[in-house]
């Protein structure tokens, strides 16, 4: 149990009639990379809520950093950075006063401050910006500030929710890069995403949820091998030649999912022949997310 | 990656870093807009001085013994101070909660709710300490004689701007909307502040509004503040001193519980 930074077993959050999280296991080995995956709506953002005691769950045990939750919440809290989906930032502020406040409030103490802002400045690249007022960057800017913010007092694990959420591909990518540094250098992430490729390429184990609860955890090829199998086939066409598709490869015993244009067959490489005609493709971990969590939007 | 053995120092449920990190955090803020908070803290009740101490003042020449502008002077102070604390703190936790979810980001740090209020009243109380001395500043301009015992003005002022303070952070805790402060502002603030004794003498009105002036906070921010112009009342300012620091404390732990629910799910 001591080389989990977070540990979750079993936690139930209800907001009223709704169950927000239903019977929640959730292990985070220090010094890796996991990946909160889901729809919206899934219960990622209670999680992260419940982690930091902003949320109390009414059952389950939660560790975090070896602090049982919610009665010792606030040691944990001493030493974990938090990077929020909706940006908090003091807009007033500059770049460097933003950072400073946090040093403050997270206890950086008085000889280590300028060190540790220099530091956080250093992460997020931001230099050159720390004299701007934050109303006057770019969203871009802005998040990675929100992630340096986060890691000013040297935090053993950060949580990161939806970190890239309304990005620009090109913006999104060099926050994939911070984060991927950080991960380099052995900070424990637990990060939230709707977004599958981002899990893929940074966590080194995802957890899917659904409907307050996991359906699946692993490193996210051997859940794409075991869920999807190694290869897909698309079959593109009309309405009824997609519907026709599906139904037959159903009826061959193969699971398929619908991606808007086309038919995906899953499963192809485990089939003993009569194989459907289509684009083959590698299976993806998205094909699993689908699999796993439906393919109707509630 | 080792894991590294969880640090031995226990941290308690009410701490001083905490509550300096909120005060910095306010502080640094406070550099960003401290033109626009002194203007409205200070020049709002300096009209309020002016217009009844020189409008008023031309027909009653003296109330109770003191030229009226000396009464009104006084009085507005527990006005300036209503004014730095309630309003800022009904408008500026909600903005903060709502808005801005600034509160979201402090506690997620090593802050819990109490701490959070408790530094949020402390910052606003100080303000309101110090603007609450814009009026008397104005009417010793205007004729008030200085006295030492004013030197405590600013403390009796804090101590009141705590109390509304709390209340303000109450109230924005319970709101659904910003629009909802109109029925607390209409319904609650503008009687106390006109059931203070500020612009005129509570002996005046009916006896069922003297006794409620009695309760009014105000009230005896207003008496405490003459005491320390024109001289002091013995017991029974330490027993206003006494009832403001019984009302703080209430407001104070009902602000907590209010902002408790607000922020914890």
């Amino acid at each position: 149990m001591t080389d989990l930074a977070i540990r979750l077993r079993g936690v139930v959050k209800r907001y009223g009639e709704i169950t927000a999280v239903n019977g929640l296991d959730l292990e985070v080995p220090y010094g890796t990379c996991v990946g909160l995956l889901g729809p919206n709506g899934a219960g990622k953002s209670t999680t992260m809520r419940l982690l930091t005691a902003q949320a109390i769950g009414d059952e389950g045990e939660l560790h975090v950093l070896g602090f049982e939750l919610p009665g010792e919440s606030k040691q944990a809290r001493a030493q974990c950075g938090v990077a929020p989906q909706l940006d908090n930032l003091d807009v007033t502020l500059t770049v460097e006063q933003n950072l400073r406040v946090f040093a403050h409030l997270y206890r950086v103490g008085r000889h280590e401050r300028r060190d540790a802002i220099e530091r956080a400045l250093e992460i997020a690249n931001l230099n050159d910006r720390r004299a701007t007022r934050v109303d006057k960057l770019s969203g871009g800017m802005r998040r990675r500030l929100l992630i340096a913010r986060a890691l000013v007092h040297g935090p053993r694990l950060i949580l990161l929710d939806e970190p890239t959420v309304g990005l620009d591909p090109q913006v999104r990518q060099e926050l994939w890069a911070l984060i991927d540094r950080l991960r380099a250098e052995g900070t424990t992430i637990l990060m939230s995403t709707h977004y599958i490729e981002e899990a893929q390429r940074l966590a080194d184990t995802v957890l899917i949820m659904s409907h307050g609860r996991a359906v699946a955890a692993g490193v996210p090829n051997d859940l794409v091998a075991e869920h999807a199998g190694r290869e897909a086939v698309e079959v593109f066409g009309g309405p009824a030649r997609l519907a026709e598709a599906e139904a037959d490869a159903r009826a061959a015993g193969f699971s398929t999912r619908r991606t808007g244009t086309s038919v995906s067959i899953l499963r192809i490489d485990q089939a003993n022949g009569g194989v459907p005609e289509g684009e083959r493709r590698p299976a993806n971990l998205e094909d699993v997310f689908v699999l796993l969590t439906g393919e109707e939007i509630d | 990656m080792a894991a590294v053995p969880a640090q031995e120092q226990r941290l308690h449920r009410f701490e001083l870093p905490a509550i300096t990190g909120v005060l910095v955090r306010e502080i640094i803020n406070y550099t960003s807009y401290w033109r626009s908070a002194t203007f409205s803290a200070t020049v709002e009740p300096t009209i309020y001085l002016m217009a009844f101490g020189f409008g008023f003042g031309s027909i009653v020449s003296s109330v109770g013994g003191y030229d009226y502008v000396e009464f009104v002077g006084t009085g507005t102070v527990a006005t300036a101070v209503l004014f730095a604390s309630a309003f800022p703190a009904m408008f500026g936790t909600f903005v903060k909660y709502q808005f801005q979810h600034t509160y979201d980001a402090i506690l997620a740090a090593p802050v819990d709710t109490e701490e959070l209020v408790t530094a949020e009243a402390l910052w606003v109380a100080t303000r309101a300490g110090v603007y609450g001395c814009v009026p008397l500043l104005v009417a010793i301009v205007f004729g008030l004689d200085a006295a030492w015992s004013m030197l405590l003005v600013p403390f009796i002022g804090f101590l009141a701007g705590f109390g509304w303070a709390c209340f303000g952070i109450a109230v924005a805790g319970r709101a659904k909307s910003i629009e909802s402060f109109s029925y607390i502002i209409s319904a609650v603030l503008t009687p106390l502040f006109l059931l203070a004794g500020t612009f005129f003498p509570l002996n005046g009105l009916p006896e069922w509004a003297q006794k409620l002036a009695e309760a009014n906070p105000l009230h005896h921010t207003v008496q405490l503040v003459r005491g320390a112009a024109f001289g002091w009342a013995g017991w029974t300012d330490l027993l206003r001193v006494g009832y403001l620091a019984a009302v703080g404390f209430i407001l104070w732990r009902l602000a907590i519980i209010s902002m408790q629910r607000k922020l914890i799910d």
